[in-house]
């Protein structure tokens, strides 16, 4: 790979000869072209790359990268991209999946695979609904939600996939906006540097079923109040010129309060965005920070530094064969008790 | 040691063969001192099968029915194939001990017990109303041994606390055996010495040589015995069981294929001593992952093969239902691996620890819609090794997936394994496609011989594709709703599984090529039915036998050979599953003989089921 000339390679050259089959208007779209758009930039060889998904309509996206893909199980994919890793750690492996297919059927090997920190990334397209069959409640569904199967309105209570992931011990979250491209793109990049498991949970619109949901910071009019960025080092402030406002924590609650244009907002007492505390009780108060109460975070919410899986894995079979010697399959037979007749 | 003058002060007897039953509390190491046994028994140069049968409990109240753990070993100086219907001679630690097992010893058989634990609250624990003793004096030999108290004086002085040295009673029992069956001692205390240090080491050596001594100069034992070593094929022997084997297999092929292998497995009995044994060879490069749940082991295990590995997956009946929405996608996708089947009895939890056939229709049909998988049988303990490197090369060649269905019976059984030359095991190094000789790369082109498709691996430039559990389109691999693709699909796997009977060796008849009787077994009832078989030849019967390790496909001399006999006897350990297929398949009317009672075949079950088939009027 490294002795040939270096060929400039476009987003032309991850988009497949498949005819992408979402319904119009989909926020699936603008997701794939961020990650076509954003795949030449990481240095990684195209035959490298593994995109893996479960069921449901995000999970159709391998199909559409000219990488290596595999469209596996309801809810599995984690596992498949699990025994891939494990065995190739030098692969790039995504994972594509969808609130149902990660967090309802797959909830577990999701789990798993995060708190594993196998070094793949995890992208979550979260449009609080089953579409592929056909409009039911999803496990991130809000409760009273009136659907094909809750006629009368849920009564589950939902899941955020960014506490769960926490939950787990991610090594690394962020959550991203569908057609928020330039935000989105900044998000995968991180994802793809950082070695570990990556959990990106991206706000996704479904037209069909569920259209809307994320209006409030889908629309760039609204974001700038809606949407709270997260950015290492600055302080929580969001809003437009003349009505700045911040999170400020008392006794570990938040609260908004008002900025004028010319405040220094940490003077002020504004939370100072940090992605590596080592506890992660931050990172959970702003998972829960929702509207309409707050904005909605979107960034890094956690970045630190854990050994992955893989690599602990193959040390062990480094260090085995130079403790002692590749192994050979005559003296395994012959160990131990034998007898000659 | 003075083993060999005490052969002088005793009458030595010789006899032919000797079957030993171990049964204690599942604390008290039966599982341990029959397994050393066995070993120095395999050292002796006896031919010899084993059968540990212990709860699935880890340590039942003591004292207890429920808690009694047992090991028999059956040898002898001439081929045997099972570890023998009835004891000779049962050890029994405890009363419960005595009581789960002496209905089992052959009448006049030998009772050895451990008379210190015979109190009456021992008694009352294990459900005896009254002494039983006296009554088992009229029917057996009884020798009673007070084992815990002998122990006890041979280990004095030892800085060990009480419950430590009653541990060791066990090993004071297996040197009086030892002594009573002319058994060196050497390899075991070879092994308690990689196995113990200190006095733990010294208090159990101490009391193996004190039980050999004791042997020699009780009055309990009048005569020692002597097993003259077996006529075996000559070479290299080992003991070895199933399990280890299923585990020395898997790594043997990583050797032997050249390419890293990949174990995904989630705990379950009694599958998991494979996973077990796998983890420690990572010096071969083989690499074990314990997975969330059945589900993730078998999709973990799937990944690795996209991925180019040697994959394989473990588990027993409920697991590996678990497991059966993976294998159809891995049927799909079309990618090499091996899923093993260590089938117990069931349905649901079952009884973990015992042995059935059960799985077999589940294997084959088990999946929904239309999805052939390969299935090999092992039949020995020492089978399980050959048998995972030949899944291995069907599934690589055939790019399928393929089932192993071992059995809880050969998974904990030992036999003494003829250890291959491995300089003369085949050596079939992966080829995995490139993009030079492939041209234009297509996912689903298929070898016109096989019908595989190429195994690409991420990796390899120029081969980028995407599978999935979509219908295929033929040659390219894309997504296709078109009714004749998919009817043609359907037809192209079911070809291409059926099309691996091509390289099958024809199945080989023990006994006449025609006749009267055919008995027909698959898997881990070879031990059984090959010895119910020589006796009711010694009777005179004239009847034949065949055993199938391959289940699908089968062999394609199979249907022609059924129909040379006028009757087919079919002996399975579940409800009648290979008897079903072979019905269907070749409208012959088999004669299913099943047991489901978790427990394997008895000779006398089955020559009494061909005696009587014998008698029958033909049809």
């Amino acid at each position: 790979m490294a002795a040939q000339p270096a060929v400039k390679i476009s987003r032309k050259d991850f988009v497949s000869d498949q005819d992408v089959r979402w319904c119009p208007g989909c926020g699936d779209y603008s997701i794939l072209a961020n990650v076509q758009r954003v795949m030449p930039d990481l240095g990684v060889p195209r035959e490298n790359v593994v995109f893996v998904s479960g069921i449901g309509c995000s999970s159709r996206f391998p199909y559409y990268m000219n990488t290596y893909g595999f469209h596996t199980i309801h809810g599995r994919a984690p596992a498949f991209a699990t025994g891939i890793k494990a065995s190739r750690p030098e692969l790039s492996v995504w994972i594509v999946t969808g609130d149902g297919d990660g967090l309802s059927i797959g909830g577990n090997h999701l789990l798993h695979t995060i708190r594993r920190n196998i070094d793949t990334q995890i992208l979550l397209f979260n449009n609080q609904i089953y579409g592929l069959t056909k409009g039911q409640y999803s496990p991130t569904s809000e409760v009273g939600i009136k659907t094909k199967s809750t006629p009368q309105g849920s009564i589950d209570h939902p899941v955020d996939p960014i506490a769960f992931a926490l939950g787990c011990g991610a090594t690394f979250i962020a959550r991203t906006i569908d057609v928020d491209a330039k935000h989105m793109q900044l998000i995968l990049k991180r994802a793809h540097e950082h070695k570990g498991t990556a959990f990106i949970e991206i706000l996704q619109n479904c037209p069909v079923f569920n259209d809307g949901i994320w209006e409030a910071v889908e629309n760039r009019k609204s974001r700038t109040t809606a949407a709270l960025v997260l950015e290492h080092g600055e302080p929580l402030v969001f809003g437009q010129q003349g009505h700045r406002q911040g999170i400020v924590f008392k006794d570990g609650i938040p609260s908004v309060i008002d900025l004028a244009d010319d405040d220094d907002p940490i003077e002020r007492g504004v939370v100072v965005h940090d992605e590596r505390p080592n506890a992660s009780s931050y990172a959970g108060v702003l998972a829960s920070l929702r509207r309409p109460d707050f904005p909605i975070p979107v960034g890094v919410f956690r970045a630190v530094e854990k050994p992955t899986y893989e690599e602990m894995l193959q040390a062990q079979v480094d260090s085995a064969i130079a403790d002692r010697g590749r192994g050979d399959l005559k003296a395994l037979l012959h160990s131990g008790d034998t007898w000659t007749i | 040691m003075t083993a060999s003058k005490s052969r002088l002060k005793k009458h030595s007897e010789r006899v032919e063969r000797v079957a030993i039953r171990f049964a204690g509390d599942s604390g008290d190491g039966m599982q341990l001192t029959g397994a050393r046994f066995s070993d120095e028994t395999a050292l002796a140069g006896n031919d010899l099968s084993t059968f540990p049968d212990f709860p699935a409990e880890i340590r039942a109240p003591a004292g207890t029915m429920a808690g009694v753990s047992g090991f028999q070993i059956h040898f002898s100086s001439h081929d045997i194939h099972t570890p023998a219907d009835q004891p000779d001679v049962l050890i029994a630690f405890n009363p419960a001990a005595l009581r789960a097992n002496v209905d089992d010893v052959r009448p006049k058989g030998m009772l050895i017990i451990n008379i210190d634990s015979f109190n009456q609250k021992a008694l009352t624990r294990a459900g005896y109303d009254g002494d039983p003793l006296p009554d088992l004096r009229d029917r057996y030999q009884l020798v009673e041994v007070p084992f815990t108290s002998l122990n006890r004086e041979a280990l004095q002085g030892l800085d060990l606390s009480q419950r430590e040295i009653d541990r060791c009673k066990n090993f004071f029992a297996l040197g009086m055996l030892c002594w009573l069956y002319g058994r060196q001692m050497e390899a075991t205390e070879r092994w308690l010495g990689g196995k113990f240090k200190g006095d733990i080491l010294e208090g159990n050596v101490r009391t193996l040589r004190a039980g050999h001594a004791f042997g020699e100069t009780t009055e309990l034992f009048p005569v020692s015995f002597e097993v003259p070593a077996a006529k075996i094929e000559p070479g290299t022997y080992r003991n070895i069981t199933g399990n280890q084997a299923l585990a020395w297999g898997i790594v043997a092929a990583g050797v032997q294929m050249e390419r890293g292998v990949f174990l995904g497995a989630y705990p379950i009995t009694p599958a998991s001593e494979v996973l077990h044994e796998v983890a420690r060879y990572r010096h071969f490069g083989v690499k074990t992952f314990q997975a969330e749940d059945e589900m993730a082991a078998a999709s973990s295990t799937i990944g690795a093969a996209f991925a180019g590995q040697l994959a394989v997956t473990i588990s027993s009946g409920p697991g590996f239902v678990l497991k059966q929405e993976a294998l159809a996608l891995a049927s799909m996708v079309e990618l090499p691996l091996v899923a093993i089947n260590v089938q117990r009895a069931g349905p649901s939890t079952g009884s973990p620890t015992k042995t059935e056939q059960g799985d077999l229709l589940a294997a084959l049909f088990g999946r929904h819609s239309q999805s052939p998988i390969p299935i090999l049988a092992p039949c020995t303990p020492g089978d399980c090794f050959h048998i995972i490197l030949e899944a291995f090369r069907i599934a690589v060649r055939y790019m399928t997936p393929v089932i192993v269905l071992s059995d809880g019976y050969i998974a904990n059984s030992s036999e003494p394994w003829l250890i291959p030359d491995v300089d003369a095991l085949d050596r079939d190094p992966i080829r995995f496609a490139s993009a030079q000789d492939v041209g234009e790369f297509q996912p689903y082109a298929r070898d016109p011989e096989t019908l595989a498709r190429p195994w690409a691996i991420p990796g390899t430039k120029g081969l980028e594709h995407r599978i999935g559990g979509l219908t295929k389109q033929d040659i390219t691999g894309n997504v296709s709703y078109e009714a004749d693709n998919h009817r043609k699909m359907n037809q192209l796997r079911k070809d291409k599984i059926a099309g691996i009977a091509k390289q099958f060796a024809p199945i080989e008849i023990d006994g006449p090529v025609e006749g009267e009787i055919l008995i027909v077994g698959w898997g881990g009832t070879l031990g059984s039915i090959t010895a119910a078989v020589e006796a009711v030849r010694e009777d005179g019967l004239s009847v034949s036998r065949i055993h199938l390790r391959h289940l699908n496909p089968f062999p394609k001399n199979l249907g022609e050979i059924l129909g040379r006999f006028e009757k087919v006897l079919l002996p399975e350990l579940s409800d009648g599953h290979l008897a079903l297929l072979l019905r269907a398949r070749f409208l012959i009317d088999i004669r299913s003989l099943t047991k489901i009672e978790g427990q394997p075949f008895k000779i006398s079950e089955l020559t009494e089921a061909i005696r009587e088939l014998h008698s029958s009027s033909t049809a």
